[in-house]
């Protein structure tokens, strides 16, 4: 039997204004287990804690319940004091007499029923209190950023800033991300490269900073603080720690046929590459399904030519095992496929390309030097149609139902750059609404359309057709209710942007959730934005839903006070109000691990035999203590009520509404 | 020791999560928003955690109404509790309407942190149907009545 | 009946939800009857929303869609405008009760600028 005490609070005249506090303390004096009551002023404050202390020390107390305010408010407070002399704290139950009764009732008689009701749940609760205690894991210091764009790299330069070890992993044979193929960004019109590229020397030069380019996650095991991840480093073919990246190869090569994606696919690239000058790491890869060498065995120029001996055509895929405290996933987005938007005309004429594909066009590193020229005939445009939207807040199949947010500037940009660049020009954009909100973000708008002459036109594009050298874009203009024909000489479509690929299993891997657009979900959406619910997870860029650079520079920071914020723990201390089976009970049906949001259940084969000659193996749950939030889900859902809830448990809830109704 | 009047005053349980309906009666109470004193909460950690056990124990013991009050879909803090608790409850109710319990005796209600105001005008609203009701049928153990 | 009843009738008929709308003009843009219309297809959508209906009825402008359904397979947002215009078309009919179409009548309805689908489709509609 627990020796319980009970304490309550008058909280000046809050309490006992309504509730006679008296009366309750006498009550409550003779149900079961209480050997001690006392009422005070203002329980929490230094005298009124001091009274508790002294009562646990005089009368052996092995429980206590506080009648007062909201635990909400002074649980942790109690804790404390009831700790401090020897008590577990979680030996305690405060009893809401202050919110939920007496504040809310003016009846005295009514109020006094109802606190001593409440007073006697607390103390049903508390004989079947358990003491617990909060486990401990230590937090391995270093942080895994997947994804080498813009955001992976501010927020490893951030975590890297504090002294933390970072790794990136990136599947590209360079860091940088998208932000390498576009020309300017808005709304300054500032080159992308020249604010990027310092930023990717940066974490070349960062000695907390590691690159694993060219590699992918394939496996994450455990939990918040110690993860191990197996990275995939894919062959590339050279040994990177011995390629100067002079490139020499890369000229030598006599394959001149392959596709180049860094300008999507508009030029080509030789077989050994360096996808653009300033790549990080500047080293050679050897794209194995069009080198010569490696398909007919017969070339090698590149290894004659290369004076440090650094190619390598045997190498193979080498799987290497880290362990991290944190993990960032900056994957980032993709514009989506235009297949099947056909009356776009993309697939049937080379003049209709996506506005990632005219970044390219109009950058000096892009396949024309800078120079626009339609892709077909390398002759000037002079008419271009701009069309937004193309596939974003669209609920059919092949679109996607959000707005992809930066399409609205980014075409405002490519207009206005058109027509400053080339002012014989005429530009057309196509819209269904201008959604410019940001810092000088309408102002840029509005200066293309007053200065730069822009025609912005509300109304959606229904048909793009080819003929002869012309396309035809036929389309309807709301505000003046007329259908328009122009003769365009390129067509730019806005594409929706979508999550990476690559999003998807890694979502599995980490079993962080996902939308049903694929983007990574945060913690709480306004209050906890670069959190995954996944502890230890953490959320940086477009992986996150779609943003620009400015946006997606912000959240890589505010992630990377996360990822430090946690790594700057020697140890986690766990909230021990979590899930544990009775292993003599659970049947192993996975039922719980189904509904887990956190993935803390795993499963594990253990020996239940009482003799040493018989073995009798049953497959029983385990949660893992540091990764278990204590919601309880899985009780209710497992189906021989193996699993239980320290703190709340079954037969706590139990007694409490054995208290209530009696 | 309930007050014996001539009034009938239902027991009501009121099963709150911890992190939106609790705070949202807290907050009911600190903008001293009246509701009856027959409504008792019990907290916890999150909708999903109430077994449907409880319900049926609650009305073993007397208990006249009990709702469950959760975060809204959405805004649950363990990400998906509250969804596994309304497929749990529709499930309970359907089957305490099956045992004659009327369905008005049991309602899910969201209530959000903010959502004093409401909390307050749920459970007046709660008891009121409750109190039209009248007394519960009392679920018993037979095991434990006496031959 | 007013007009707002009749629009709620014109939605059941049609299966179309206007609400969905978002105004983005792709059903007119992609119209091929266009010109031969008054009222344009994102119009008959926002206006069997409003209730217009007497303006609707009163024009000939869903005579003039060939139901070539490009509409509805290029509308972003599955409002199928096309089957809002086929809707009106039908309650026009159906008001006039009598007014159908027989095959003498044909060869003087000709216009050579006519598409011929849109003869055949409208003999098949209408001869019902």
């Amino acid at each position: 039997m627990q020796r319980i005490g009970v304490f309550v609070c008058h909280c000046g005249t809050n309490i006992a204004a309504t509730v006679d506090v008296k009366k309750v303390c006498e009550v409550l004096k003779d149900e079961p287990g209480v050997v001690y009551t006392q009422d005070y002023q203002y329980m929490c404050s230094e005298s009124g804690q001091n009274l508790i202390k002294d009562a646990i020390k005089e009368h052996n107390l092995t429980g206590v319940v506080v009648c007062s305010c909201s635990p909400r408010m002074h649980e942790a407070t109690f804790r404390k004091a009831v700790q401090s002399v020897g008590l577990n704290p979680y030996m305690l139950e405060v009893a809401n007499i202050r919110e939920q009764c007496s504040w809310i009732h003016k009846n005295v008689e009514e109020a006094t029923e109802k606190a001593v009701i409440l007073g006697r749940a607390a103390i049903a609760k508390v004989h079947l209190n358990a003491p617990l205690v909060a486990g401990q894991t230590p937090v391995t210091k270093r942080a895994l950023v997947i994804g080498g764009g813009i955001a992976g790299i501010q927020c490893a330069l951030d975590i890297a800033d504090a002294g933390y070890q970072v790794d990136i992993v990136e599947k590209e044979p360079t860091v940088g991300g998208k932000m390498t193929k576009i020309d300017k960004t808005f709304p300054t019109l500032d080159c992308s490269s020249c604010i990027l590229t310092p930023k990717m020397v940066d974490v070349a030069q960062n000695e907390n900073i590691k690159i694993y380019s060219y590699s992918e996650v394939e496996s994450v095991k455990g939990f918040v603080g110690n993860f191990t991840v197996g990275i995939k480093r894919k062959a590339r073919y050279v040994k990177e720690d011995i390629c100067t990246g002079c490139g020499l190869c890369t000229e030598k090569c006599p394959q001149k046929k392959v596709p180049n994606d860094y300008n999507l696919g508009l030029d080509t690239k030789r077989a050994i590459y360096i996808p653009f000058a300033q790549a990080v790491p500047k080293v050679a890869t050897i794209d194995p399904n069009y080198c010569t060498m490696m398909k007919t065995g017969k070339c090698g120029i590149c290894s004659k030519v290369c004076s440090a001996g650094a190619i390598d055509y045997t190498q193979k895929d080498e799987i290497i095992e880290e362990q991290y405290g944190a993990i960032v996933v900056a994957t980032g987005y993709n514009p989506i496929k235009l297949d099947a938007y056909e009356e776009f005309g993309y697939s049937q004429s080379p003049d209709v390309v996506t506005s990632l594909e005219f970044e390219r066009l109009m950058s000096a590193s892009g396949p024309n030097g800078g120079h626009l020229v339609r892709p077909s005939d390398h002759k000037e445009p002079k008419t271009i149609v701009f069309i937004q939207c193309v596939g974003s807040r669209s609920t059919t199949e092949c679109g996607k139902p959000y707005c992809s947010k930066i399409c609205c500037m980014y075409t405002c940009k490519h207009a206005m750059l058109c027509r400053e660049k080339y002012p014989d020009t005429e530009v057309y954009v196509f819209y269904i609404d201008v959604r410019t909100p940001g810092k000088n973000y309408d102002e840029f708008f509005r200066r293309a359309v007053e200065e730069y002459n822009v025609h912005y036109i509300k109304g959606m594009v229904g048909k793009v057709a080819p003929s002869g050298d012309k396309l035809k874009v036929q389309a309807s203009d709301l505000l003046n209710n007329e259908q328009l024909h122009i003769d365009a000489d390129m067509v730019v479509l806005a594409a929706a942007i979508e999550a990476d690929k690559s999003a998807r299993p890694l979502a599995t891997l980490l079993t962080a959730s996902m939308d049903t657009n694929d983007f990574f979900t945060e913690a709480h959406a306004k209050l906890r934005p670069v959190e995954s619910p996944t502890a230890g997870v953490f959320l940086a860029g477009c992986a996150q839903g779609p943003k620009d650079i400015p946006e997606t520079v912000t959240q890589a920071g505010a992630c990377a006070s996360k990822v430090i914020g946690l790594l700057a723990k020697d140890h986690l201390v766990g909230n021990p109000c979590v899930a544990h089976p009775d292993e003599m009970m659970c049947n192993g049906c996975s039922t719980c691990a189904n509904v887990c949001p956190y993935g803390a259940i795993t499963y594990e084969n253990k020996d239940f035999s009482r003799r040493k000659d018989g073995s009798m193996m049953r497959r029983v749950a385990q949660v893992n203590p540091a990764v278990c939030q204590g919601c309880g889900c899985c009780t209710v859902a497992c189906p021989s009520g193996a699993m239980d809830l320290y703190g709340f448990s079954t037969k706590q809830i139990m007694a409490e509404v054995d208290a209530i109704c009696k | 020791m309930q007050v014996e009047d001539k009034e009938f005053r239902p027991t009501i349980v009121a099963f709150c999560c911890n992190w939106c309906s609790y705070a949202g009666a807290d907050l009911s109470g600190t903008n001293r928003l009246q509701y009856p004193a027959n409504v008792k909460i019990i907290r916890i950690p999150c909708s999903c955690r109430l077994n449907p056990m409880f319900i049926l124990r609650a009305f073993q013991r007397g208990a006249d109404g009990v709702i469950l009050c959760g975060c809204h879909p959405g805004d649950c803090h363990y990400t998906t509790g509250n969804y596994y608790a309304r497929r749990r409850m529709t499930l309970l109710f359907s089957m305490l309407d099956f045992l004659g319990i009327e369905k008005e005796r049991t309602r899910v209600e969201w209530v959000s942190a903010a959502e004093g105001q409401k909390f307050a005008e749920t459970m007046n609203d709660f008891v009121a149907t409750v109190t039209k009701l009248g007394e519960n049928h009392r679920l018993e153990d037979l095991r434990c009545k006496k031959q | 009946m007013d007009n707002l009843e009749i629009a709620k009738e014109l939605q059941i008929l049609s299966g179309v939800n206007p609400r969905k709308c978002m105004r983005c003009g792709k059903c007119s843009g992609t119209c091929p009857a266009y010109d031969q219309m008054e009222y344009h297809p994102h119009q008959f959508v926002n206006m069997v929303e409003t209730g217009k209906i007497e303006k609707l009825l009163a024009s000939d402008s869903f005579y003039a869609c060939l139901s070539c359904f490009a509409c509805v397979e290029r509308c972003p947002r599955g409002v199928e405008p096309a089957n809002i215009v086929e809707a009106v078309r039908l309650w026009k009919i159906r008001q006039q009760d009598q007014n159908h179409l027989h095959p003498e009548q044909i060869p003087e309805l000709l216009d050579e600028n006519l598409p011929q689908q849109a003869i055949v489709s409208a003999f098949r509609k209408y001869k019902k």
